[in-house]
């Protein structure tokens, strides 16, 4: 079994910048892990504006944003970049072992990166009643149907949930051509960004529900209608208050969790609620050497942050290893 | 015209039992399925229980082929290389004027023949099954309960048949029912065909079915159960299958060991009219979760990531399992529901002694072939062995399924088999049954079966016509 | 004469500001934390505009969908016009990241850029952070807006 000086799990946005500011602190050999065929993870999907105004201090897409870090990565030779490369065992001696087509590895890491990103919260989770028709995606999923393959979810939408994933894509739907029927949400305000409120919602008079939830979803085999209803200050549906909206999609964007079921493996603690790892120091976990970053370490709202968090991480990293 | 001996009408887990038992005999046996897929009616919804036989009145059919499929469904599981894990059940009483209950029902099945009964106290309880509630006074040990997974059950089932001769058609609702002289004309969805048997195992619609010939003796009406999967996570929080006392219409809400290791918990008991409603409420999450607590305290609704209904196909107290002398050669397989899955191999067997004594020279094949080799999961295999599966074929370590770890040789070896639906896939797979739903999966999914069906991605579907996922296509082929 | 509040969405702030508007002119502006929100206030009562981004498609490249943007806001009731543009555009030639595919889109000083390399996943390449070899517009003039 091999042994690395520093494993990097992820080469989105904070994997890549972890990568770099652990190379800038003088680690040399580096294995960065990524699943997908390329490097970006989430921001490649994310082709709106609004990445990088902190950071660059210019207005750019997620793709244009990963694309500075991808080719700082690509032009470190210390920095070996395998793709397709998926985790599937963590030790708590930071024992990995990962899948590429055709290959099983194992390997050990002195210092390992966990830079894993977030899941979408779904449907299930959040308990709509009804049938479970073709025609409920999450909004990331939707996404990346669009924009990644160039394919159209649905052409009547209804989103549940007002997070900034949501708010963009009904923008994104609109433009396409479908229809965006309503964004409904439970809480009294929207959960996103108030630009994306007015670049996305007021922009284009999508009706925006607020404290109202999806009672029910209604179709045998493609969404056909959902019935909304209005919602008291504890959440609960006020009854007599239910609407229909027929549609043909139901996107939902309800909250991201940190996929830390890795880290879980290995022995550290979660924050039951969260999936958060605990810890008392931002980054470090329980297991020596072993940090979290980016989202999979705490939810941020703009990439501009999971890049300094990030960056912070990659310098803990090296810091621990001259300590060894 | 396409000729027959036995037309079976139904691919669920009854359908594809009497499939496999009948393709031993030199027999030209046809299978109609109406949906999309195999396995996509009642048997969708099953909960994968092998049940022992307790629960069931004594002189029953149910008792009776509950406990000989109990017996032979292990042989079964070995031969198609479909896991069968034995983990026992406790039916738990929670105060004395209980107790008497539980040695009733231990009586009953003693009659019918379950063995290993015995009723087990406080201590037992707290040492075998540590999560249990502390209220808890006693429980009947039913040792020979045991769990598999319902769908790869019907899929190798009806592989196992497919390879013995059977022809399957999905797709595929036959519409009427003529009888002329001796054989029984088939008019489907797909072509008319003939036959001397016709076996009805239509599940929700075996009534319908059965007037076709005009025995309208029974109706099924279904009777819907709400049940909730737990996180993963909390695989190992019972031990043996969790039963309260059963109440007239039902086994009661109950915790259960899945053969893939999510706890499920429920089902409810609603009787309804409508065939097709299988939605979900919130009055049922909340019933569950009140009735299960009481079984295990600790879990919360926190811990459920997925729930879905099913409908049990009712038709009066015990299963329908005849030969309808009126109309010679139709054999009603009615009310098929709890336990049904477990009774399944007893059920074929007994349709096979139905069809004997009708008189259909029944001549043992001398190549059945009997075994299947077991499909390959890598979430099942130790990394020693996924290791040589991955020289063996690259595509074992490409990973299309994150959470439950499905690679992109068992996507394709599925919808080499069979599948055409997401559903099928996610069934035979388990990609898109974890805690992301899909959400990381489906893109590969929808590419990998447009790919290998040779169709667009606009055409692909979640189960079947109707339900397609995406409308439109803006990208170069 | 009106007063109205608008959001400014310069930055994630998202001051709100309240603006006098007369005769199709802004005349009084307030509560923004700083000068961007002054120039957003004028161009989205008298010039409402936007940054527009979306996909087109490919033909012979590994990527089937290439992201792209407007390099500077185009007027609000000519998004739709200009959706209905992209839709005829297909990129069949290796791309790069900043690469302009449409000059003086739907009006002069605005290009469409692409947003991705269309070959994403090549050899080591030169260059760092906020040092892009095809360096795109720094958005700081009046009409400039971000989306």
């Amino acid at each position: 079994m091999r042994e690395r000086d520093l494993v990097i799990v992820g080469g989105g946005s904070a994997g890549l910048a972890a990568a770099i500011a652990a190379h800038d602190h003088g680690v040399r050999d580096i294995l960065l892990l990524e699943r997908d065929q390329y490097l970006g993870g989430i921001l490649n999907q994310c082709i709106h504006t609004g990445f990088g105004l902190e950071y660059f201090k210019e207005v750019l897409t997620g793709p244009e944003y990963a694309d500075r870090f991808i080719r700082k990565v690509r032009s470190i030779d210390d920095i070996e970049v395998s793709l397709r490369s998926f985790v599937v065992h963590l030790t708590g001696d930071k024992v990995l072992t990962y899948f590429r087509p055709g290959l099983l590895e194992t390997v050990r890491a002195r210092a390992l990166i966990m830079a894993t990103g977030c899941r979408e919260k779904t449907r299930e989770m959040i308990h709509i009643a009804g049938s479970r028709p073709a025609g409920i995606f999450s909004a990331g999923l939707a996404q990346k149907l669009i924009n990644i393959e160039g394919l159209l979810p649905g052409n009547e939408v209804v989103i549940v949930g007002s997070g900034d994933i949501g708010l963009i894509m009904a923008r994104r739907f609109t433009l396409e051509g479908a229809r965006v029927k309503a964004i409904v949400e439970v809480q009294k305000n929207s959960r996103g960004l108030l630009r994306n409120l007015v670049q996305c919602v007021e922009d284009f008079g999508i009706p925006a529900y607020f404290s109202h939830m999806i009672a029910r979803i209604s179709g045998n085999k493609r969404v056909e209608k959902v019935i909304v209803a209005r919602v008291d200050d504890t959440y609960t549906m006020i009854p007599g208050s239910e609407f229909e909206i027929a549609c043909d999609t139901l996107l939902v964007s309800v909250g991201l969790i940190p996929e830390n079921e890795l880290i879980e493996m290995a022995g550290v603690r979660l924050d039951r609620k969260t999936n958060a790892p605990l810890s008392d120091e931002v980054n470090t976990t329980s297991i020596p050497g072993l940090f979290v970053c980016g989202n999979s370490f705490r939810v941020y709202d703009i990439v501009d942050s999971v890049t300094k968090d990030s960056s912070l991480a990659g310098r803990m990293a090296a810091e621990y290893l001259r300590g060894q | 015209m396409n000729s027959y001996d036995i037309a079976i009408i139904g691919g669920g887990v009854v359908g594809s039992a009497i499939a496999r038992e009948l393709s031993r005999f030199r027999l030209a046996i046809i299978l109609f399925e109406k949906e999309e897929e195999l396995t996509f009616g009642v048997s969708k919804s099953n909960s994968g229980i092998i049940h022992p036989g307790t629960q069931n009145p004594s002189g029953s059919l149910k008792g009776r082929l509950c406990v000989e499929g109990n017996r032979r469904i292990r042989t079964v599981a070995a031969e198609l290389g479909v896991d069968f894990k034995e983990v026992g059940e406790l039916i738990v009483a929670f105060s004395e004027d209980e107790i008497p209950r539980l040695f009733g029902l231990k009586r009953e099945a003693r009659s019918l023949g379950v063995p290993g009964l015995a009723i087990v106290d406080r201590r037992w309880l707290r040492r075998h099954e540590p999560n249990l509630s502390e209220k808890a006074l006693a429980a009947l040990y039913a040792p020979t309960a045991g769990i598999i997974s319902p769908y790869r059950l019907v899929y190798d089932l009806s592989e196992n048949a497919r390879r013995n001769g059977v022809e399957i058609f999905t797709r595929t609702r036959v519409e009427h029912i003529v009888k002329t002289g001796g054989t029984f004309e088939l008019h489907t969805t797909g072509g008319t065909y003939r036959s001397k048997f016709v076996v009805n195992a239509a599940g929700l619609f075996a009534d319908e079915v059965s007037r076709m010939v005009g025995v309208g003796s029974f109706e099924i009406r279904p009777r819907k159960g709400e049940e909730f999967l737990l996180d993963k996570k909390r695989e190992h929080i019972t031990n043996h299958l969790l039963f309260p006392l059963p109440s007239r219409t039902s086994k009661g809400v109950l915790v259960i060991r899945t053969a893939d290791g999510n706890p499920m918990i429920g089902p409810t008991a609603e009787d309804i009219t409508d065939k097709e409603d299988l939605s979900t409420s919130d009055e049922g999450l909340k019933k569950v979760l009140a009735a299960v607590r009481m079984l295990i305290p600790t879990i919360d609704e926190s811990d459920i990531i997925a729930y879905f209904a099913g409908l049990r196909p009712v038709a009066g107290d015990d299963f329908i399992i005849r030969h309808e002398n009126e109309v010679a050669g139709f054999i009603n397989v009615a009310g098929i529901q709890s336990p049904g899955l477990t009774a399944s191999p007893a059920i074929a067997s007994m349709v096979r002694d139905i069809v004997r004594r009708c008189g259909l020279p029944m001549k043992r094949k001398i190549f059945f072939h009997p075994h299947r080799k077991k499909t390959a999961h890598l979430f099942a295999v130790p990394f020693s062995k996924t290791r040589k599966l991955i020289e063996r074929d690259p595509s074992f370590g490409d990973i299309v399924c994150r959470c439950e770890m499905v690679s992109a040789r068992e996507v394709k070896d599925a919808i080499q088999r069979g599948a055409t639906t997401l559903d099928g896939v996610k069934f035979r797979t388990r990609a898109q049954a974890g805690r992301c739903h899909g959400s990381f999966c489906t893109t590969r999914l929808l590419k990998i079966l447009a790919e290998e069906k040779k169709l667009p991605l606009t055409a692909i579907t979640k189960k079947g016509a109707g339900s397609e996922v995406v409308r439109k296509a803006r990208r170069h082929a | 004469m009106m007063t109205r509040p608008i959001t400014c969405i310069e930055c994630p702030v998202g001051c709100r500001i309240l603006v006098t508007v007369e005769n199709g002119k802004v005349v009084k502006i307030s509560g923004n934390k700083c000068p961007k929100g002054d120039l957003y206030s004028v161009s989205e009562i008298e010039n409402p505009a936007r940054i527009l981004t979306s996909t087109v498609a490919t033909r012979g490249m590994p990527l089937v969908m290439l992201p792209v943007r407007t390099d500077g806001p185009i007027p609000k009731t000519k998004l739709l016009e200009a959706m209905d543009e992209i839709r005829k555009i297909v990129v069949d030639r290796p791309v790069r990241t900043g690469e302009v595919i449409v000059k003086n889109f739907l009006q002069p000083g605005v290009n469409l850029i692409v947003t991705r390399d269309s070959s994403p996943d090549q050899s080591p390449r030169e260059g760092c952070p906020g040092q892009s070899a095809r360096s795109i517009r720094l958005i700081n003039s009046a009409f400039d807006r971000t989306l």
